[in-house]
């Protein structure tokens, strides 16, 4: 997706705001927007979650299905997260293979999924080097207005959470909830003219120079961070940054519960 | 077969009569940054449609200099199935795609809008038998929403065949034994057929019923369609002048 075109009138409002120390819609500096979770929105799914983040709605589902595991890891089950920019969200947005900002939105919820050990892999295992359950994560982007890898990232632990696997009907014994322990959570900030902004909207993102994710665990331990945008960040802001997303964290995972 | 998908009573798997429509809820006008938009569930059916436009035509070389074109993608989410669904288009959405966009086409007033395009997008978020008609019903309303010039709302139905009889509006269960499949829409005012297709077994006698029921149905999926654009743009709290407007089909029929 091509960077979206700002209007010079709303960026000025933006900047002017800024210098008083406000925001557009009236939040601190790091607060986030109203957040909303509905659970189980899709029966056909394992498992599935449809958050809204303000007015970012995204809609994240888990399937789960038995296959062969990968031979470096024979005993593990597989993990696969994929995120759809479709064009229905945004008219930015263009159908068409995966662009690299939904590789990018994928990986980096991956990551914190996977680095923060949420999901244990060895109890998805079935026969060693045979058969495993392999588990996809879909990210679907309904209405995008900013900040997608915080609401596509709850919306992941959601689903998750919720997730059975199918044994049943695959004649593996019962079905199962998705054996999962950690509840990482991630939050991300946008540097704009040397101010910090916590879970930024799109008008936000478009004026932002520089922007950090950081995924933390139960502990308050990072486990995944990505930087974005052409701008830079301090030292002293990245760990602004870290330590707000440590204190947000522990209120956004009381959402999830 | 596993066995009879209608009983004695005349009654289907899921309780419903021969001609009798699953529970439909249309909400338009649930998107924030579309510029129209539609939610509809249809029994099990989850469908989200947006519009955009009339905005520059991509790819450029579709332009037409006389008119608008209309652009439809339909879509169906990875876990919107029982087998996971491997993203991006299929030759099934590429052809269903092109029937929805041909059937809007005849509605929209494309003249008024040379060279741009208006894009339908149709996600199916949960499938559960005649998505491809929720689909076309939920994105109508979507237009109408964006507020795109318009001849009318086009309501789309599928009739099938279970146990040698003609039913409407098959679920999934049915569909996975149905003899025939024959999804329509139509222009309820005119009668007009603006979508049809058919695969199975159908003699013209059961061809016969199937229109019956189809138009009948497309009737009230009309009608919905309708009430939820009223629900959408009622002015509220002006005392005496917001009428009553049915929210699904029960409401609707009693």
């Amino acid at each position: 997706m091509a960077r979206a075109i700002m209007s010079d009138i709303k960026r000025d409002h933006i900047h002017k705001l800024l210098s008083k120390g406000k925001r557009v819609d009236g939040r601190t500096w790091d607060e986030f927007r109203q957040v909303s979770i509905e659970r189980r929105f899709v029966e056909s799914a394992e498992g599935s979650a449809r958050v809204k983040l303000g007015d970012t709605d995204v809609l994240v589902g888990v399937k789960i299905a038995i296959g062969t595991p990968f031979s470096d890891t024979p005993d593990k089950g597989v993990l696969s997260t994929n995120a759809e920019l479709i064009p229905l969200a945004s008219p930015n947005f263009e159908s068409g293979p995966p662009d690299e900002d939904s590789i990018e939105l994928a990986r980096v919820v991956d990551r914190g999924i996977r680095e923060s050990e949420m999901i244990d892999l060895t109890a998805l295992c079935i026969t060693p080097g045979e058969e495993v359950w392999l588990c996809f994560v879909d990210m679907y982007v309904l209405d995008y207005d900013g900040n997608l890898f915080d609401a596509a990232f709850l919306g992941a632990v959601a689903a998750l959470k919720t997730a059975m696997v199918p044994a049943a009907m695959n004649g593996k014994g019962e079905d199962f909830p998705l054996p999962t322990r950690n509840t990482p959570i991630s939050c991300t900030a946008v540097q704009i003219e040397n101010s910090i902004l916590f879970d930024p909207t799109l008008d936000e993102e478009k004026v932002a120079a520089a922007r950090l994710t950081v995924t933390t665990d139960e502990n308050g331990d990072i486990r995944a961070m990505q930087k974005g945008l052409e701008g830079s960040l301090t030292l002293e802001q990245a760990k602004r940054i870290i330590e707000t997303s440590q204190r947000l964290g522990r209120d956004l995972r009381k959402l999830i519960g | 077969m596993v066995g009879k998908m209608i009983d004695e009573n005349g009654l289907r798997i899921d309780g419903r009569k021969v001609d009798e429509l699953r529970q439909i809820k249309i909400e338009a006008g649930v998107l924030k940054r579309a510029d129209g938009s539609a939610y509809v569930e249809w029994g099990k059916n989850k469908v989200l449609a947006a519009v955009y436009g009339p905005r520059e035509c991509h790819p450029r070389h579709l332009q037409d200099p006389s008119k608008a074109l209309v652009q439809c993608r339909y879509n169906m989410i990875a876990f919107s199935v029982s087998d996971r669904k491997r993203p991006g288009p299929d030759r099934r959405s590429v052809e269903i795609s092109k029937i929805i966009s041909e059937a809007l086409e005849y509605v929209v007033f494309t003249e008024y809008f040379p060279r741009t395009s208006v894009d339908v997008y149709i996600e199916i978020l949960q499938a559960n038998a005649g998505t491809r008609c929720a689909g076309l019903t939920a994105a109508s309303v979507a237009l109408a929403d964006a507020g795109i010039p318009m001849k009318d709302m086009i309501p789309s139905v599928a009739v099938g065949k279970i146990d040698g009889q003609v039913v409407l509006d098959l679920c999934k269960e049915e569909d996975n034994y149905g003899q025939a499949d024959l999804p329509l829409a139509i222009i309820p005012r005119t009668g007009e057929i603006l979508l049809m297709q058919m695969d199975g077994h159908m003699t013209m006698n059961e061809f016969n019923q199937a229109m019956e029921y189809g138009f009948g149905a497309c009737e009230k999926i009309y009608q919905l369609q309708k009430d939820a654009l009223k629900r959408r743009y009622a002015v509220e709290d002006v005392e005496g002048l917001e009428e009553e407007v049915p929210r699904n089909q029960q409401e609707l029929e009693g």
